[in-house]
């Protein structure tokens, strides 16, 4: 007798970019306000890191509540309702507790029925890595549409005596729908991890967000960029197709220092940079899809343009990808 | 390479990452205090320097370098 054989899904080749959405708190926290607490300045703040005012959540608006309100806003943005997808993916590092996640529940509130529902941490990479999760899944066959969202509440992590590192975190929510495709939407992933610099970010005891600054600076502005062409060349693209270039947005210096180096290796002077930071902050997993969302409303970005992602933080993690604008 | 070739190339370093006028670059001047480069300048001087004159200055060592004399020592001793 023989045994039984199994079968395995496969789905569509191409998979895309369908829609954005976006939420943040309205409580906006200038570099003046930090300083009437810590011994800083805004010149300082502005020059070290290029930040101009942070946007944090409201006192009851939970970090469930930015993931719902993006999400919901990105399958609008798609033209989409909750039933046409099945799959939400939650990118944070800042749930408050382990238990429940946030996916599950994000999932409930918009309305998806019964969704594999699960969270991904991977830090400030976790949005260009449940991006590239949500896309296979789809082209493996287990997913038909998937939400992907990048939430963070920094708030509750942020010893606001730390001047360090209190000037630098915030809060909010990035989302994206990703769907089947006849052209392919977003390429092969280029990542990866460090573990053996797992001690440059971490909670100071198991508390508060704390970064070696300095260090992290240097792997940010030497080791990201080469990752981001690898990406580029896997897409079977040169750096002067790219059009508009999203860094995880963690200090502006470190976004331009990565401009910088990939214009000095072919992309072009006119590419569009993310800097999102400036007025947002650091949202670790939502900073990409929130810059998106902003820069696809300012106009900075239109449909079709070619945008390289690319994510990198704690771990030490990193991950980049080309997708095209929907 | 003479302490003065290394000198000539910081300066060029110096004026490219942190838009300082090479004249005031000198031996004596303290890169945080008279020159105004700040700690996350200095660690894209220390790259492109690793670069340039093949030595390694990392970031605890770099922390040390407080003027433009003890960079140009730092690296005629160590490349």
């Amino acid at each position: 007798m023989s045994r039984p054989r199994l079968r395995q899904n496969s789905g569509p080749a191409a998979t895309r970019l369908l829609g954005f959405g976006s939420a943040q708190g309205n409580r906006v926290v200038t570099n003046d306000d930090l300083a009437q607490r810590v011994d800083t300045s805004d010149e300082w703040i502005r020059q070290r890191v290029g930040i101009v005012e942070r946007r944090l959540a409201d006192p009851d608006q939970s970090l469930v509540d930015m993931a719902v309100e993006a999400g919901s806003k990105a399958l609008a943005n798609a033209g989409l309702t909750p039933a046409d997808v099945d799959t939400v993916i939650v990118a944070t590092c800042t749930m408050p507790g382990q238990i429940p996640n946030a996916a599950a529940q994000t999932a409930d509130r918009i309305g998806v029925k019964a969704a594999a529902a699960f969270d991904l941490n991977a830090a400030c990479a976790g949005f260009s890595y449940a991006l590239t999760v949500a896309s296979e899944l789809i082209r493996g066959g287990s997913a038909g549409r998937v939400l992907v969202i990048g939430a963070e509440r920094f708030t509750d992590w942020i010893d606001w005596d730390d001047r360090a590192n209190c000037i630098i975190f915030a809060d909010g929510a990035g989302a994206a729908v990703v769907g089947p495709a006849d052209e392919p939407g977003i390429g092969p992933v280029a990542w990866g991890s460090a573990g053996d610099q797992v001690d440059l970010i971490y909670l100071r005891d198991g508390r508060y967000v704390y970064q070696e600054g300095r260090t992290v600076f240097r792997w940010a502005t030497t080791q990201i960029a080469p990752v981001a062409e690898q990406a580029v060349e896997l897409a079977g693209l040169e750096l002067s197709d790219i059009d508009v270039l999203v860094p995880h947005q963690a200090n502006l210096r470190i976004v331009e220092a990565i401009a910088k180096r990939l214009r000095a290796r072919g992309a072009r002077e006119d590419l569009v940079v993310a800097n999102d930071i400036v007025h947002s902050g650091n949202t670790s997993s939502g900073s990409i899809p929130l810059a998106l969302d902003h820069m696809i409303a300012e106009g900075r970005v239109s449909s079709g343009d070619v945008m390289l992602l690319v994510g990198f933080g704690a771990g030490l993690s990193y991950s980049a990808q080309v997708v095209i604008c929907p | 390479m003479p302490n003065e070739d290394i000198l000539k190339e910081l300066k060029a370093i110096v004026e490219e990452v942190a838009g300082v006028d090479p004249e005031e670059v000198t031996e004596e001047k303290s890169f945080v205090d008279d020159l105004d480069v700040d700690s996350l300048s200095m660690v894209e001087i220390a790259v492109q320097a690793e670069d340039k004159f093949g030595v390694k200055i990392p970031d605890d060592q770099l922390a040390n370098l407080k003027t433009v004399g003890d960079a140009v020592s730092y690296i005629a001793t160590n490349k």
